[in-house]
């Protein structure tokens, strides 16, 4: 095996999410298949040798060849996200290598356990891998994503979400605001909770894999939450993600 | 590849006082990573042990342990996520202290990394010894959270913070390298950030580099 070779990605297209967070598709010379919930890392070099490296997790599913779909956080005042918000357009070379992650990752079995997805703001971009993997294979194994945001206009993925939901009785998407929600809501407006969480267990047949993305706190609340409603814990994979410098 | 392609109009933002080992960046954070939910100990049932290659194996309770001479270190880390804090203050046991409780067999030349909850990781022997590892439970003057590996962790900061075991258990004393948790997943069996051996791929390279050179 050689060292994960560094490659010129070019991108494709840029698609706005939110107005924070932007999918970046880029065309790879040497894609390799991945595992959904792996990353790649990317790197920028200045004029002057000067190099900065973040990982991003890949938001596509392997299915979709040649390319992959990063999708990415702007952070106040990221030297990463920053250049690639303000300084990269459709057609200009990215340095990337990967795919790289053998441990938050879900292959998608048949036989599969269900799975409980748990994602906070821009964790939710290694879940959204799976649930397009689930789907562009085939696969109806019951599936809950619960995913955490703060207002209306943070939903990374929300038609696309809410159309997998509508053509999939298998799967059920929740998401619970924890600062503002919409008008006449009536679903969860709190942070996720040992309630929620039981709930949400409830509506699945058995006890599921578990994923769970986001931020610090939000990833120790749910693990925690999990072992207390009595998941093992080699069950509960878990996967910090958001702004820490960006 | 540095020196064939630059990114157009990109100007680093941060200029850090340190020097910062190849891909990282400064954060005054510390971030969380951890493949699960956070272990609880209670100190009670807390021990430590050093075993395998040993004529004696050897355990200390809490207590014990907190008897033992106590150092203070500062260190700077690097996590492999590439954020890279510098200037921590710990304080703990020097992994020199503890060997002087313990006679290890010539053939020990590596050590296994456990923790409470399952974690593993592998080490050189020699990466441990002479000053530069030590078993750390106070962190900025506080006991070490449990979310950063509290109540004591491993701490090896010349390596990727992941050899830094969190809710440390114990070392087992081996005669060949075994792959721990994330190095079975693909990262690199030694770790050393300023050679950015991230990755497995990037351990093999610089050894078939190396030869090349030759």
């Amino acid at each position: 095996m050689s060292r994960l070779a560094w490659q010129l990605g070019v991108v494709k297209a840029i698609r706005p999410e939110t107005p924070t967070v932007k999918t970046f598709v880029l065309t790879l010379p040497n894609w390799t298949p991945h595992l959904a919930g792996q990353h790649y890392d990317l790197r920028l070099t200045a004029e002057g040798g000067y190099q900065a490296e973040r990982s991003y997790s890949i938001a596509s599913p392997p299915e979709q060849t040649g390319e992959i779909e990063l999708t990415v956080e702007q952070i106040a005042d990221g030297e990463v996200s920053g250049y690639l918000f303000e300084g990269v357009g459709v057609g200009d070379q990215l340095e990337l290598r990967g795919p790289i992650g053998g441990y938050f990752v879900w292959r998608g079995a048949p036989a599969a356990p269900p799975l409980l997805l748990v994602g906070g703001g821009s964790g939710v971009v290694p879940l959204m891998a799976m649930l397009r993997h689930r789907q562009r294979a085939g696969l109806h194994l019951p599936t809950v994503l619960l995913f955490s945001v703060r207002t209306p206009e943070e939903v990374i993925y929300q038609a696309e979400l809410e159309a997998m939901a509508q053509a999939d009785p298998s799967f059920t998407l929740l998401l619970t605001y924890t600062r503002q929600a919409p008008a006449a809501w009536a679903g969860y407006h709190r942070r996720i909770d040992a309630p929620m969480l039981a709930e949400v267990l409830s509506r699945l047949p058995a006890a599921p894999d578990c994923f769970v993305c986001g931020p610090t706190g939000l990833v120790e609340a749910v693990a925690n939450g999990l072992l207390g409603a009595g998941l093992p814990p080699e069950t509960i994979r878990t996967e910090r993600f958001g702004p820490t410098g960006g | 590849m540095p020196g064939f392609f630059t990114n157009k109009g990109f100007q680093p933002k941060r200029s850090s006082g340190h020097k910062l080992p190849p891909g990282q960046y400064e954060t005054t954070d510390f971030p969380v990573l951890t493949a699960g939910p956070t272990p609880r100990i209670a100190l009670t049932q807390w021990a430590f042990e050093l075993t395998g290659l040993v004529e004696k194996p050897m355990k200390w309770s809490w207590q014990e342990f907190n008897s033992l001479p106590q150092q203070d270190f500062n260190p700077d880390i690097h996590c492999v996520t590439k954020w890279s804090k510098f200037d921590t203050h710990w304080r703990g046991v020097s992994i020199d202290t503890l060997l002087e409780h313990v006679q290890l067999k010539p053939e020990a030349k590596f050590v296994m990394a456990t923790s409470y909850g399952g974690y593993t990781t592998n080490l050189p022997l020699a990466d441990l010894v002479g000053g530069k590892a030590f078993i750390g439970h106070t962190f900025e003057g506080q006991p070490l959270a449990p979310e950063h590996g509290g109540p004591a962790r491993l701490v090896v900061p010349h390596l990727y913070f992941w050899k830094s075991a969190k809710w440390v258990q114990s070392l087992r004393f081996m005669s060949e390298d075994e792959a721990g948790f994330w190095e079975r997943a693909g990262y690199s069996m030694y770790g050393d950030p300023w050679k950015e051996q991230r990755y497995e791929t990037d351990d093999e390279d610089l050894a078939a580099s190396a030869n090349i050179r030759l």
